[in-house]
């Protein structure tokens, strides 16, 4: 047996993609089985491998982990990217909850309807320039430091460097307004793990397309009238 | 200055309620703010009270946190609510975001159009009798303890105690089939903390009705 964690999804983003991340960034090998066929999920579930019949799932430690902020949590703490204190741990779950919220308005992207692709784009761009970009810009402004908490590399930075990534492929010019930020993306993609994470034939997952979503479709039989926000 | 926390949100449930049920358990006493206009939450916004421009707000400890899920968090680190290491505070955050997951629905379903209200509902039954009530009443069954992680009271068992409650309000028989359910609502009911904050007078709030579904569409009116 592998001492690997080994992950359950789909070959897709979704909601394991910000586990991969920070396992990545944490320098953690991992395997990844990929959900395909109704019949695999089907027989998770009645395995009562999914604690709640959902994935992600997340083996590892000897659990059976689900709930992606359960799951990114232990990783977070368990491989010290997780603050040194209860305050420093506060400052990171406020963090990580503004670009969970961010990447929320993606998650659902590609299940929309063309019109309403627009629509959400313009909501994305919108959020994350005047609500969610700000509050990091105006963080590393105030204390000058390389990561936004503790001045020490944690899970709040390979967050907002998740989201940024992901906001520029909706609006590639997204961070012109935020200088900071621009050097926070360039510091931290060039920490050798997420260097390595970032190139081509690492885990990390392409922008979900059409077969992702006819996926996901088909072994959950779910998502098939998702609106826009 | 008061060194108790102080609240801000609306005069109702909302996601502030979930914070409400864990400071009382904990027995710690707080403030509440009341948002009542769109002007009041206005100038929170302008003096810089809300990182992301929303509630819940709960200034604790010289901080002024918002994302609920890192007030309750902190809140169970600061009261001993966590577990007693990062594997027991793994399977009290499982079961929270899956009780979370149950109680977004119960969040939103006075909101939802009232052509939809009766799917709503339905919904909410069909989850918690067939997949979260079930997933705790066999944790409680195998490890026979009182409470879900541990042998100590926790975090979750705060959470089951208020997501069985709001259940029950909208699904009276809920807990019909799930014995190990009756018996732990009944033993957390006891408990000093929660026992005063299920009596009347204390700051729990009603189940949410037309007024505070009107109040919310004005004070976050776009």
């Amino acid at each position: 047996m592998s001492a690997k964690p080994k992950l359950y999804y789909f070959a897709g983003r979704g909601k394991m993609e910000s586990i991969r991340w920070l396992l990545a960034a944490a320098g953690v090998e991992f395997e990844e089985e990929f959900l395909e066929t109704r019949d695999q999920y089907e027989k998770l579930l009645q395995g009562g491998c999914l604690l709640f019949q959902q994935v992600p799932m997340v083996e590892i430690d000897g659990m059976k982990m689900v709930q992606t902020r359960a799951i990114l949590s232990y990783i977070a703490a368990k491989y010290n990217l997780y603050g040194k204190d209860l305050k420093e741990r506060a400052l990171i779950d406020m963090y990580v909850g503004g670009t969970d919220d961010l990447m929320g308005f993606i998650l659902m992207f590609p299940f929309l309807s063309a019109e309403d692709k627009e629509k959400q784009r313009a909501i994305i761009i919108q959020k994350a320039t005047s609500r969610y970009f700000p509050v990091y810009e105006k963080v590393l402004k105030d204390h000058g430091q390389d990561f936004l908490v503790g001045n020490n590399f944690s899970w709040a930075d390979v967050h907002l460097l998740e989201a940024i990534l992901m906001v520029e492929e909706k609006k590639s010019d997204v961070l012109s307004g935020f200088p900071q930020l621009q050097a926070f993306k360039a510091r931290i993609s060039s920490i050798p793990t997420i260097k390595k994470f970032l190139e081509p034939g690492s885990q990390r997952k392409p922008v979900p397309d059409d077969k992702y979503v006819e996926t996901v479709r088909r072994v959950l039989r779910m998502y098939y009238d998702v609106k826009a926000n | 200055m008061s060194g108790k926390p102080r609240l801000t949100y609306l005069n109702g449930r909302g996601r502030m309620e979930s914070i409400r049920w864990l400071l009382a358990a904990a027995g710690v006493e707080f403030e509440e703010v009341y948002l009542e206009t769109k002007e009041q939450y206005d100038k929170l916004i302008k003096d810089g009270f809300l990182l992301f421009q929303q509630v819940p707000l709960v200034e604790i400890d010289g901080m002024k946190m918002v994302q609920t899920r890192a007030i309750m968090s902190y809140i169970a680190g600061k009261y001993n609510l966590h577990g007693k290491d990062l594997k027991e505070r793994a399977l009290i955050d499982m079961y929270v975001e899956g009780i979370s997951d149950l109680m977004q629905m119960i969040l939103m379903f006075p909101f939802s159009p009232p052509d939809a209200k009766e799917k709503n509902l339905e919904s909410i039954k069909e989850r918690a009798t067939n997949r979260y009530f079930p997933v705790f009443e066999k944790v409680l069954k195998q490890h026979g303890q009182d409470f879900l992680v541990g042998n100590k009271f926790s975090w979750a068992d705060v959470q089951l105690m208020e997501a069985i409650l709001a259940v029950e309000e909208k699904v009276p028989a809920v807990l019909s089939g799930f014995p190990q359910l009756q018996v732990f609502k009944t033993k957390m009911s006891n408990m000093p903390t929660i026992k005063k904050f299920l009596q009347p007078g204390s700051p729990r709030k009603p189940p949410p009705d037309a007024h505070y579904v009107e109040t919310v569409l004005k004070v976050f009116k776009k």
